[in-house]
């Protein structure tokens, strides 16, 4: 990712910021509240379109891409406040996941018997899986939207995780919870990242969690990116410290 | 909610996605198919042009479901859409002397082209707005099908001829009746199918969350687009039997309150529902006819209460919408899964 500025009107959400994420990394974007985080996955996902930079995922400029393009190319990602479709199951929030990889239409699916009915299937056992790696199984047929947020929120990495994707965007997946549901939720991502073989973009407030589980951590201050480097490099960073750490730092 | 009963065990992925999951509702179906099809026997020349109508709304009612229960896209335009359809089929019969079991599919299509069209705005726009455009969708057709007197013959109508088989002429209430249910059960697997695949899938993405489906790959356009084509396609479905069943089609047949009939339809019934579009079809095309065998057993009581009946009629027809606005949001279906849900715990449910 290159030079990537982003505006609104006459406000930088983001101003030059670069980074350089490798295959296989957990990396972890970190930065007071308004530092241009979710702006930075929303450019790398497709829902903001930066004004100039541009982005590259395996050689390729995807820059000008639509989202739904980038999510074919293996691109996936969760989302700060729960973006589930409220109205389904969590076996079809799932199935949605694996949208791109079936293949049936509207007058295969119609038909249903036959070539729709086997790839549903197919997918299922795959879907299953996921649902097995989250310890959702008991809810498996309930509606999303009656779901306590703890789930909710695993909900949304299984669909993520239903698309195979090369790379998992987590914006905040342990917003709003406990120690425990914490450690959860980070041995998820490191099986992910080590079982499931997916690099994984983090932001995340828990200095703790980041420091624990990232290789790189890239650091964002009012839109630009004042550091990066792995977790010891970070902090140490005088200027990091500064800015959000806090100045008398006790490390 | 959607609670199985107790005993049952789904062993296959295969089992788990059937739409009839036990022995007994298996049979009931099969009993309800005997009903369908030997039912015209039974039924007097009054009740079976209500089955009729019911049948034509139903298809109607599915294709607005989709679209608009499904897909989350608000349609005012419906009527038109039926209008479309039953125009096509209409001229493409009786100009160009086409069979009618041809001209049926094509002017599902001719319809689907035209809603197509009307559909694109669906880009850019949701809700309210979009229910506005698509209103500009219904007055253009009207208005288009009134003025162009050469092709359409205006307000005076054209006269349709009934289908036929060699020498066999299906312009009897009875006869009508088979090809209508044809269809309809054809429309109905159609779209539950559609409901438990990938498509179906991606239009309730859409409708409860359109970023989270187009992160997911989910190319909203396009689907949006399919959306309004497979509802306008079951509306020039349900125009033609329309066309071919009443013989004479006049532009009043396909004005605004047919497009907010099928909307009340598919509300009362329950959005996103395939069951919910039937209950809806049937409650509303029936709902005048009730109230008119009650104002009759009235007249004895009431001597003026016939004169009333049309005013009676839009009255009660709002009040009913809006009391299921307020009661049952989400429909005549979610009553009956809370009924059904009541009794399978019945009477230990707590």
């Amino acid at each position: 990712m290159r030079n990537l500025h982003l505006n609104f009107g006459g406000v930088n959400a983001l101003f030059d910021v670069s980074l350089n994420i490798q295959e296989g990394e957990i990396y972890a974007i970190i930065g007071p509240n308004g530092a241009g985080k979710t702006s930075l996955l929303n450019s790398i996902s497709g829902l903001y379109h930066p004004q100039k930079g541009e982005i590259y995922f395996n050689g390729k400029n995807i820059s000008r891409l639509s989202s739904y393009k980038r999510a074919q190319l293996g691109i996936a990602r969760t989302f700060q406040n729960i973006e589930l479709f409220k109205g389904m199951t969590t076996l079809d929030n799932l199935m949605l996941g694996a949208h791109t990889h079936i293949r049936s239409g509207a007058l295969l699916g119609g038909i249903y018997f036959g070539p729709a009915e086997k790839e549903e299937i197919r997918q299922r056992k795959f879907i299953e899986d996921i649902i097995d790696f989250l310890e959702i199984e008991p809810i498996r047929h309930e509606v999303v939207g009656t779901l306590s947020y703890g789930f909710q929120k695993r909900v949304e990495i299984g669909r993520a995780l239903a698309l195979r994707p090369k790379v998992i965007l987590m914006d905040e997946p342990m917003a709003g919870m406990n120690i425990e549901e914490k450690e959860d939720i980070a041995r998820f991502i490191i099986d992910i990242n080590e079982e499931w073989g997916m690099t994984v973009v983090l932001i995340e407030h828990d200095m703790g969690v980041v420091m624990d589980i990232s290789n790189a951590v890239c650091v964002l201050d009012f839109g630009k990116k004042i550091g990066e480097g792995s977790p010891e490099e970070i902090r140490d960073n005088p200027r990091v410290i500064q800015a959000y750490l806090g100045e008398e730092a006790v490390i | 909610m959607n609670k199985l009963p107790a005993g049952l065990f789904n062993i296959s992925y295969r089992e788990d996605r059937q739409i009839f999951h036990t022995k007994f509702i298996r049979f009931w179906m099969v009993i309800l198919l005997i009903l369908i099809i030997t039912g015209p026997f039974f039924l007097n020349g009054y009740l079976l042009s209500l089955a009729d109508l019911t049948g034509i709304a139903i298809i109607g009612a599915l294709g607005l479901n989709i679209l608009t229960g499904m897909a989350g896209q608000i349609s005012l335009g419906h009527g038109a859409f039926i209008g479309v359809g039953a125009y096509a089929s209409a001229l493409l019969t009786s100009r160009l002397g086409i069979s009618f079991w041809l001209a049926l599919p094509m002017a599902g299509f001719v319809a689907a082209a035209v809603g197509l069209f009307f559909g694109i705005p669906s880009l850019r726009i949701k809700g309210l707005y979009l229910a506005i455009a698509t209103l500009a969708s219904q007055v253009i057709i009207i208005f288009t099908i009134v003025h162009w007197r050469s092709l359409t013959n205006g307000t005076s109508g054209i006269l349709v001829p009934s289908p036929n088989i060699g020498s066999f002429e299906f312009d009897t209430d009875r006869s009508f009746y088979y090809i209508i249910f044809g269809v309809l059960v054809l429309a109905t697997l159609y779209a539950r199918n559609l409901f438990r695949t990938r498509v179906g899938r991606a239009f309730i993405a859409i409708r409860d969350n359109d970023i989270a489906a187009e992160i997911l790959g989910v190319n909203l356009f396009r689907y949006k687009l399919l959306a309004f084509f497979i509802s306008s396609f079951y509306a020039g479905i349900a125009g033609s039997l329309w066309a071919h069943y009443i013989t004479i089609i006049t532009p009043e047949h396909f004005t605004m309150v047919v497009s907010i009939n099928y909307l009340a339809m598919i509300i009362i019934g329950g959005l996103g529902s395939v069951l919910g579009s039937i209950y809806g079809a049937i409650f509303i095309t029936l709902l005048p006819e009730f109230l008119r065998v009650i104002a009759g057993s009235l007249n004895g009581i009431f001597p003026d209460i016939g004169n009333a009946l049309g005013a009676l009629r839009e009255i009660i027809f709002g009040l009913t919408v809006i009391l299921f606005l307020i009661y049952e949001p989400n429909g005549l279906y979610h009553r009956w899964q809370m009924i059904k849900a009541y009794w399978k715990l019945w009477p230990f449910n707590y």
